[in-house]
């Protein structure tokens, strides 16, 4: 064979023997998802009861004792800081990037399997610093999860001793096992695809996980430049980002830096992060429509090149989180410019997935219910960003609840649909087994109805002005009697939402050992990790062989076939195509 | 195939016949890939503290460290020694791997030492040019510039001891395994590295080492 | 099935909603209309795509349904489909776009005639400064800044010497005319917003940022900060007062030019003395307070912040007859000081007075006392030694039952709640975290526990003129 791979030299000595190397200390990708995704939806369990306690707080004020404003403050950071980062970043890359990578491009494993086991354990030590910093004196920092200098690293703010040095380090730390990974993933999707897999052939969900890791290589840098200049400001008293200050009346010995100019490498990784979340999210959630749609994803060229244009543009839109920063305001026209040129490839993403659905032949599945729900959240999140990305518009809007109730919409829930979806999905792969399906159906229904009603009305707080990041607003004239009562509104369908997802936990566990037990290909799935000899995949994926890919990822209902869908494996009809029965349980009746 | 070209081919045309599929791709780049692709981030990261500097140089407090006869810097001497351990180290790594195949043991083995050696001795070098720094009072939060210099030469030498240690260990193994092509690879991915080092080395010094009306005019030349 | 249905039912529910809202923009009172039209254009464009997107979402998940007899089609693309929604979609963009963009350049430019205010943010109130009548704002700097010089001017710039200096969060503004904020921060970035004028914009320390508008609609409004700014940024509130030039001009009149603010006036003892007598009764020969008349020790206090409380007892900001009974008393005995001089006076001789060595100290659990007292530190000092920059008075050294009380007047609206006590009302949201009994008493427990020997640089500084309350006497009773 000439083209042997690494992982295709098959070495004994390399197969898990005991319990630790096979669960613990293993090399084997699946694992190593799998452990990224634990890890992350753990952190993401603590994010969701953070947001819980500041949501009780802002429902009903001055009713709980133990949030008080330098808490809510840490809530507020910690929750920000764990969903963007550690959470959906994590569990997208780390866990679904892992899991996928190898199984859909045909490679036995991550080309640097070591440097993949070193990332997960880098990244659980980035994890624990981040929770320890609850336990320091003073606590977590309480800095919002933007960081901003001189704020982030004085003492009029909480944890601006020791929290905020933890999350900085914890933040570095992040960044390394991020790097360490992000190579694997890029080299393993450029070196490592098996025979007869080509670009245009893979599924998108290699696509955005790609083309997103590609930025959050390029763009992490910022990120560890900026919290490594700071940490220096903190604690060796240097001035990059700090201008002389009077701090709560005390001349500090700072002078001469500049707090924007952290803003502005903190918004060159913060906007790019935006599509490192999205992207992954773009790509997982086209197979899964194309899949329970039947249907041949619409305009597969287009949606390609939407996201290598999207990841292009994102290094470009930065200063749009900075229109009211105090920066040279020229900046707005060419910001507020490529922000709405960005807009169009967006737009054209989902058009394809609505005009996916067209002359298909749906089924109303569990993840097709939430790929659903994503493009509805992702239709309003998109377009509220068009507010934003306006200038003039943005005055009035900016730092209200318009923008928290935006970005929630755009890169939390709508993620976070992606991320059900593609846990419905996959989960039958990567266990063995369904999901309860009743459950799932109710997990849906509870979510996606439960995150409008929380993220909607807050945009009509925004419109009012209430500003975000207020522990009470007291006797303002804004917060009149009906708006206190529909910010208490939002806290119950926050709490709701927040209960309805450990249903959704509930269903992993019990699913592993109840589940109903799954075929190889349940969904009729084309894309290579459906096609492995065995279901879970065992340790090198493939059996002896490598599968050979003769065709693109998505033909599904091929006229002239009898069979609606043909694995990319498959060459030309081999004339003993079963026709194929989708499993009855699993649809919507 | 270009990229270009098969981003704009039709997949769904291209379908089947065994003899048009393509080659997987040579398992042995990838170790150059990776290595590109991290190279390319620290890049980035350097890129970016380039970019923070210069616009922090126009800042009203900043003090350049050379330009006028008195500043520390203006005596470059001692970097200028530096960077020829720094060029050594990379010059006998490229004579290594040009004739890797046709050398002896002791005499790749010996070079290879040398090499961690003289970059050992770009390390003390540039320690020596901290202490004297902090001797006549240019302390890292003095002035931005220091911290600049601090910080940026502390980065780059904190890349190339990650460097030195990767080589020691492919000393060790030198010594104890038989020769191998694994090991005339790491040897040709650690002369990149190197390579990349040096230059970077190059740029650090031309930046940390330029006056006020240097940095003005580069200011001047990105729009800052 | 249902899918379709909730869709449908969602667009109609949020279209309903958008409409029926009572939670709007507020009337605008600025001249930024444009904005308003803005946001309407923006509003249109999108309603419409986010309506038909979502219509044909529910019409293909309703019309494709699974079918056995069904297959789906075929179509890996349709180019001729893709470059018309692509083209609709940049026209709608630009349509955004392009307006957007002209308001912006309207933004940036401020008009020539547009007269200069200056705003000063600090953690968690906001100061002012108007040009004078030179109309030149004189030069200022943050490593200037101190106890006598809060606002950090520059006493070698002649300019500076008329500026006129508001040390209060509440602003007064010329009705129709273009105003050009000029602002900057002592500390932390700030956000001065309010949201009836549309327009907002952060301070950053370190450089001068600006913004401006036309007050349209006389009338008060609410300043918000809304840049992150530390624990106590949701108290950073003031607020603006848009009025006919001439009740502008006259408010002007009364505040202290730079000049005035340093031209501190000789204190005579002996007067102060005499004028002491009056406290005796209530507060005790030595200051050191006397709890059978509810008079509060008052020899530890810092001079500004008794300046600033018999200015409000005066004036009946503190003290009113039927919610404040207890200070009402100090309320008629604050008319008697009718000038400058005299407060002047009678605060030189409390200063003197030798510091309290005992006070009562009431009983609680210390430890919980002090996780309740660590949001208070941050302004009233980790030893309770207070803060002038912060405007929070000294709380060691006070008698357990008058801060027990103030406390209690703060949380049932007693004190703080007068609108031009523009410090007190911090203190209104604050209180908020003390939610018994028990808790009033742990935490006066422990600031009992606090060393009040200390005194801080702070503590003995010249007291800044406070804005003068005269002109708005009738208003106040």
């Amino acid at each position: 064979m000439s083209h042997v791979a690494i992982a295709d030299q098959v070495d004994n000595s390399h197969h898990p023997k005991s319990f630790i190397t096979k669960y613990i200390w293993s090399q084997d990708h699946k694992v190593i998802a799998i452990q990224y995704g634990i890890t992350a939806i753990f952190v993401g369990l603590v994010a969701l009861v953070l947001s819980g306690l500041m949501r009780l707080q802002l429902g009903f004020p001055d009713t709980f004792s133990f949030i008080d404003p330098a808490s809510y403050l840490q809530f507020v950071t910690m929750h920000g800081m764990i969903m963007v980062i550690y959470l959906l970043t994590a569990l997208l890359l780390g866990g679904f990037g892992n899991y996928l990578i190898p199984l859909m491009i045909g490679a036995r494993d991550m080309v640097f399997p070591y440097l993949n086991m070193l990332s997960y354990w880098t990244y659980l030590l980035s994890v624990i610093i981040l929770l320890a910093s609850f336990f320091v004196t003073g606590g977590a920092s309480g800095a919002g999860w933007t960081l901003y200098p001189p704020q982030a690293i004085l003492s009029g703010t909480p944890g601006g001793d020791a929290g905020i040095i933890l999350m900085l380090i914890s933040l570095a730390v992040f960044i390394i096992a991020f790097t360490m990974g992000g190579l694997n993933y890029v080299t393993t999707i450029l070196q490592a695809r098996t025979k007869g897999m080509t670009l245009m052939r893979m599924p998108l969900s290699i696509w955005g996980i790609f083309v997103a890791t590609i930025l959050g290589l390029l763009a992490f840098p910022a990120l560890l430049v900026s919290a490594i200049m700071m940490l220096l400001d903190k604690t060796l008293a240097t001035s990059f980002f700090m201008p002389a200050v009077v701090s709560l009346g005390e001349n500090l010995s700072y002078g001469g830096g500049s707090p924007i100019l952290f803003q502005h490498l903190f918004w060159f990784f913060g906007h790019p992060e935006v599509y490192i979340v999205a992207l992954p999210a773009f790509g997982m959630v086209s197979d899964v429509i194309a899949t329970h749609a039947r249907k041949n994803i619409f305009g597969y060229r287009m949606m390609v090149w939407a996201i290598v244009a999207i990841g292009g543009l994102s290094f470009v839109v930065w200063a749009h989180h900075m229109y009211v920063s105090g920066m040279n305001p020229y900046f707005g026209f060419f910001f507020a410019t490529t922000t709405l040129i960005i807009a169009v490839p967006t737009a054209l993403k989902v058009y394809n997935w609505v005009l996916t659905l067209w002359q298909g032949n749906i089924r109303l599945t569990v993840p097709m219910l939430f790929a659903i729900g994503f493009i509805f959240t992702f239709t309003h999140g998109g377009l509220t960003g068009l507010f934003l990305g306006n200038v003039v518009v943005d005055l009035p809007l900016s730092d209200t609840y318009f923008v928290v109730g935006h970005f929630h919409m755009v890169m939390g829930v709508s993620p976070v649909m992606v991320l059900y979806a593609a846990i419905y999905h996959w989960f039958p792969k990567i266990t063995g087994r369904y999901l309860n399906n009743r459950l799932g159906k109710w997990h849906f229904w509870l979510t996606f109805l439960g995150t409008y009603a929380i993220y909607l009305p807050m945009h009509y707080l925004g419109f009012l002005g209430v500003p975000r990041r207020y522990f009470a607003m007291g006797d303002s004239a804004l917060m009149s009697e009906s708006a206190a009562s529909l910010n208490a509104s939002i806290t119950v369908s926050a709490i709701i939402v927040g209960v309805v997802q450990l249903v959704f936990i509930f269903n992993l566990i019990w699913s592993l050992k109840h589940g109903k037990k799954a075929p190889a290909n349940p969904w009729g799935g084309t894309t290579l990790e459906w096609q492995t000899p065995q279901t879970p995949p065992q340790h090198g994926n493939w059996g002896p062989n490598l599968p050979v890919v003769y065709r693109w990822a998505y033909d599904f209902s091929v006229p002239g076939h009898t069979r609606d869908f043909i694995p990319q494996n498959e060459p030309k009809s081999t004339g003993d195509e079963n026709s194929y029965e989708p499993d009855l349980q699993e649809r919507e009746k | 195939m270009s990229v270009i070209k098969q981003l704009v081919s039709k997949p769904w045309e291209s379908v089947d016949t065994q003899t048009s599929l393509s080659e997987a791709n040579d398992i042995t780049l990838a170790r150059y890939t990776a290595l590109k692709w991290l190279l390319a981030v620290i890049s980035v990261m350097f890129m970016l503290f380039f970019i923070t500097f210069i616009s922090r140089t126009q800042f009203t407090d900043f003090q350049a460290l050379a330009g006028e006869p008195w500043l520390p810097l203006s005596d470059k001497t001692p970097l200028w020694i530096n960077t020829a351990y720094i060029g050594l180290a990379s010059i006998i790594l490229q004579i290594l791997c040009k004739r890797f195949s046709r050398l002896p043991r002791w005499k790749v083995n010996s070079l290879l030492l040398l090499t961690l050696l003289s970059s050992m001795l770009f390390l003390s070098g540039q320690l020596a040019v901290w202490n004297n720094l902090m001797a006549q009072g240019y302390y890292l939060q003095t002035n931005p510039a220091n911290s600049f210099f601090y910080l940026l030469t502390g980065l780059h030498g904190l890349h190339l001891l990650l460097g030195v240690l990767i080589l020691t260990v492919t000393l060790i193994q030198c010594l104890l395994k038989p020769v191998s092509d694994k090991m005339s690879r790491r040897i040709d991915l650690t002369r990149i590295y190197w390579h990349y080092l040096l230059l970077l080395w190059l740029v650090l010094f031309f930046l940390l080492t330029s006056s006020t009306e240097t940095f003005k005019a580069i200011a001047e030349f990105c729009g800052l | 099935m249902a899918i379709a249905i909730v869709i449908l039912i969602l667009v109609v529910l949020t279209v309903v909603f958008h409409f029926v809202s009572p939670w709007w923009f507020t009337p605008i009172a600025s001249n930024w209309t444009f904005i308003d039209t803005t946001i309407d254009i923006t509003f249109w464009v999108t309603g419409i795509v986010f309506i038909l997107v979502n219509v044909f979402l529910a019409y293909c998940v309703y019309r494709y349904r699974y079918k056995k007899s069904q297959q789906a089609a075929y179509e890996p693309e349709n180019r001729k489909l893709e470059i018309w929604l692509s083209v609709i979609t940049t026209i709608g963009v630009i349509a955004m776009l392009a307006p957007g963009l002209w308001v912006w350049s309207e933004f940036i430019n401020p008009p020539e005639d547009a007269h200069e205010v200056e705003v000063i943010g600090q953690q968690w109130s906001w100061t002012y400064r108007f040009p004078g009548e030179d109309g030149i704002l004189g030069k200022a700097d943050s490593q200037l800044i101190n106890v006598d010089n809060p606002f950090g001017i520059s006493a070698d710039d002649p300019n500076g010497y008329d500026d006129i200096l508001i040390n209060s969060n509440e602003l007064h503004l010329p009705v129709n005319k273009p105003v050009k904020l000029l602002q900057r921060s002592k500390d932390v970035l700030h956000n001065f917003s309010i949201p009836q004028f549309r327009v907002k914009m952060d301070l950053v320390p370190g450089l001068t940022s600006y913004f401006w508008f036309t007050p349209t609609k006389a009338g008060t409004y609410e300043i918000f900060c809304q840049e992150l700014c530390g624990v106590a940024h949701y108290l950073m509130r003031g607020s603006i007062v848009v009025e006919e030039q001439a009740d502008f001009e006259q408010w002007l009149q009364q505040q202290p030019t730079f000049l005035a603010s340093r031209q501190h006036q000789q204190a005579d003892l002996v007067a102060g003395k005499a004028q002491y007598q009056m406290c005796t009764s209530c507060h005790g020969s030595e200051g050191q307070g006397v709890e059978s008349l509810n008079g509060p020790a008052i020899s530890h206090l810092a001079p500004w912040y008794i300046k600033r409380q018999l200015v409000y007892f005066k004036h009946k900001i503190r003290g009113d007859q039927s919610s404040d009974p207890i200070g009402a008393p100090m309320a008629a005995i604050a008319q008697t000081l009718v000038d400058e001089q005299q407060i002047k006076n009678l605060i030189a001789y409390i200063e003197q007075l030798p510091k309290p060595n005992k006070v009562s100290i009431a009983q609680g659990n210390i430890e919980k006392g002090k996780s309740l007292y660590k949001n208070c530190g941050l302004c009233h000092g980790s030893d309770g030694q207070g803060n002038y920059a912060l405007n929070a008075p000294r709380l060691a050294g006070q008698h357990d039952w008058y801060l027990k009380r103030q406390l209690q007047n703060f949380s049932e609206r007693v004190r703080g709640a007068h609108p031009q006590d523009m410090f007190g009302n911090q203190m209104l949201l604050m209180v908020k975290s003390l939610k018994n009994e028990q808790d009033l008493n742990n935490i006066v427990a422990y600031i009992g526990s606090l060393p009040f020997s200390g005194s801080s640089q702070v503590q003995n500084s010249q007291p800044l003129p406070e804005p003068e309350l005269t002109a708005r006497n009738e208003e106040v009773e």
